[in-house]
């Protein structure tokens, strides 16, 4: 049997095919550093709209932070009175203050990648013609900068806890946060690229942000700390910018020698005083290579 | 009653695997390809060729390696062995250059609900480096296209999974690809959209001079299809275009009502030399093809007739025909099967 009847197919004009428009024909161009570029760019600028219209996500990342600073900050201020010698204990956790609320902005910043993951996001970039790399640097930039918008939040509170709004003051800690901000974010994502549920992100995140917050001497100057806590202290990034931050509102104020000693005993390898410019260079270095090891291990997953 | 048939609705029947829309390099080339998840090969060496312009369809069962193979032929999976290209470019070691030249819709939603409409293709346009200025006018055109240009400023999170479907495909068509891959482009989605969308797709395919290949199990749909494979556990069973593929799983189904049945089947074994068949108080008998055959029944036959009918065979025949089970059957075995997998690498046999 060599003959078929053809089924009748449906008219194919379909009912907008009258107006017939001249096709506008899109070419896509090889893949370059400017098409990376224009990636990064995409990735970052969509943190920011998304940002930019969770509004209830601005406000509820600060409460912790806020909490800690005048709740906290004011109860224990009577305990302490003779162990700050006059200084009040809010001035002095506010640098610390600052990083969390940073920090903790960039660590959801970095679970936007689990989201994305879950609900299908995430495919319609790693289907593009670009490099995955390109996703994990947009992403690290974006939460980066959310992240400082939400310190500069903290920053205009200064007043409030007798910090003086000296513009060097105030660019030296924004720089150190924008620094934080970048190097918190590469290291949510590091965790983020793997997980494929936002439970087990979150779990992660418990098991880690805390203990940071805790080791890094926001709270408490970390000089007293016995010796194994010292070692974590030194590998925990969040030390390194609450330290220089806290010697420049120092540096800006009016405090006795006992005070200064007290609290800010600063950082030491092995007894070196570690600079607070190196102390920058330690944030970056640690965020350029834990968003290296995040490029890695994104781009070599399925 | 008048004539049926014309000589021009008779074609011949193309030569299985052969494609029949196009000329030059075919837009999708698959030779002997698997896929091994740990014990699991859950596609067992396919080989198909795709020509430009065609509509391509996957037709088979959940779980049956459509989805996996479309994978493969995305670049979002390697193959464990095998070839396969896409526009002219190997899937493995051409992996960008594949996929500048392919849009997909995938069976999951992909679109960012937090985005407008406009936001969501303005990103995929970055992403695939469109040239700026082509952004805007580009973008009108594929949201007119599936109706969502009025829509554009609303936050995706608004839409109907009807209006987020039309809006994927739409993004898929952003860049001008040459093959539009859709995995199971309907799903879930009720009869009216499912018909809008397929108006979709063949107004895409005169205008843009694409090729689609689509995953589908509605079987009804796989009727748009220029040529479907059917695909099961793993293997295409079956390829060819939907009218070839009934023709030949046989004959149509032709019923007619008498006064005396028992009469009629004697008579059409007589006259004819067809076996018929009495069933539900009609004589039922199959020929190779209803619309010829019933001029020269009304013409020749002795005993008057008082109603006849005649029914082709269904995709659903067709499926039957070459896996041995509906669709459903093999659905709900396929899930079975799942499961087992799914116990097995629960139990530590280990995954890839």
């Amino acid at each position: 049997m060599s003959t078929t009847i053809q089924t009748p197919r449906t008219d194919p004009t379909g009912p907008r095919s009258g107006a017939r428009a001249e096709i506008v024909r899109v070419r896509v161009p090889e893949r370059s550093w400017r098409s990376e570029l224009r990636a990064i760019k995409i990735v970052w600028r969509r943190e920011l709209i998304r940002f930019k219209s969770d509004r209830l996500r601005i406000v509820t990342s600060l409460v912790q932070p806020l909490l800690f600073l005048f709740v906290l900050g004011s109860g224990l201020q009577r305990l302490s009175n003779a162990g700050t010698h006059g200084v009040d204990l809010k001035t002095f956790i506010y640098p610390g203050i600052l990083c969390i609320a940073v920090m903790f902005t960039a660590m959801f910043s970095a679970a936007s990648i689990v989201w994305d993951r879950e609900f299908g996001f995430l495919r319609e970039m790693m289907v593009a013609p670009i490099r995955r790399g390109s996703i994990v640097v947009g992403k690290c930039l974006g939460g980066a900068t959310v992240a400082s918008f939400q310190g500069v939040i903290v920053l205009c509170l200064a007043g409030f806890v007798h910090v003086p709004y000296d513009p060097l003051l105030i660019g030296g800690v924004f720089a150190l946060q924008l620094l934080l901000a970048f190097s918190i974010t590469a290291f949510g994502v590091m965790i983020a690229v793997r997980i494929k549920q936002m439970q087990s992100f979150m779990g992660v995140m418990q098991m880690v942000v805390m203990p940071m917050f805790f080791i890094s001497g926001a709270l408490f100057p970390a000089s007293g700390l016995p010796g194994w806590l010292t070692v974590l202290n030194r590998l925990d990034p969040l030390t390194y910018a609450v330290d220089p931050m806290r010697r420049l509102v120092f540096n800006h104020l009016r405090i006795s020698p006992a005070a200064r000693r007290a609290l800010d005993p600063g950082v030491t390898w092995w007894g070196w005083h570690v600079p607070a410019l190196a102390e920058a260079g330690v944030i970056v270095a640690l965020g350029v290579g834990m968003m290296l090891v995040a490029v890695w291990r994104f781009s070599t997953s399925e | 009653m008048g004539p049926m048939t014309s000589d021009s609705t008779i074609e011949r029947e193309p030569a299985a695997g052969e494609p029949v829309a196009g000329s030059g390099v075919p837009a999708i080339a698959v030779r002997e390809l698997t896929k091994r998840f740990g014990e699991v090969q859950a596609v067992r060496g396919v080989d198909f060729e795709v020509a430009a312009g065609e509509v391509f369809g996957f037709l088979g069962p959940n779980g049956a390696g459509k989805t996996t193979t479309i994978n493969m032929l995305c670049t979002l999976a390697k193959p464990t062995s095998g070839r396969a290209s896409v526009a002219g470019h190997d899937v493995v070691t051409q992996r960008d250059e594949v996929r500048r030249n392919i849009g997909l819709v995938f069976q999951d939603p992909t679109l960012d609900g937090y985005l407008t409409a406009a936001q969501n293709l303005e990103l995929h346009a970055e992403l695939y480096g469109v040239q700026s200025d082509l952004v805007e006018p580009r973008m009108q055109q594929v949201m007119e296209m599936v109706g969502l240009w009025e829509r554009r400023d609303s936050i995706v999170g608004t839409f109907s999974g009807g209006m987020r479907r039309r809006l994927e495909i739409a993004r898929g068509l952003m860049h001008s690809p040459r093959v539009l891959f859709l995995d199971e482009p309907t799903i879930g989605l009720d009869p009216q959209t499912r018909r809008s969308i397929w108006d979709y797709i063949s107004e895409l395919q005169e205008r843009e001079e694409i090729t689609i290949f689509m995953t589908t199990h509605y079987m009804d749909e796989a009727e748009w299809c220029d040529r479907i494979a059917i695909m099961d556990h793993g293997e295409i069973v079956a390829l060819d275009s939907p009218a070839a593929l009934k023709a030949r799983i046989g004959s149509d189904r032709i019923t007619i009502h008498t006064d005396d049945d028992q009469a009629a089947i004697e008579a059409l074994k007589r006259q004819f030399e067809i076996d018929g068949l009495l069933s539900e108080g009609a004589v039922m008998f199959g020929v190779p093809s209803g619309e010829e055959f019933v001029p020269r029944l009304f013409a020749e036959f002795e005993l008057p007739i008082r109603s006849v009918s005649v029914s082709r065979p269904t995709l659903d025949d067709v499926f039957m025909s070459f896996t041995g089970s509906t669709i459903r059957d093999a659905e709900e075995d396929g899930s079975k099967h799942r499961n087992r997998v799914m116990m097995q690498m629960m139990t530590g046999a280990g995954r890839r």
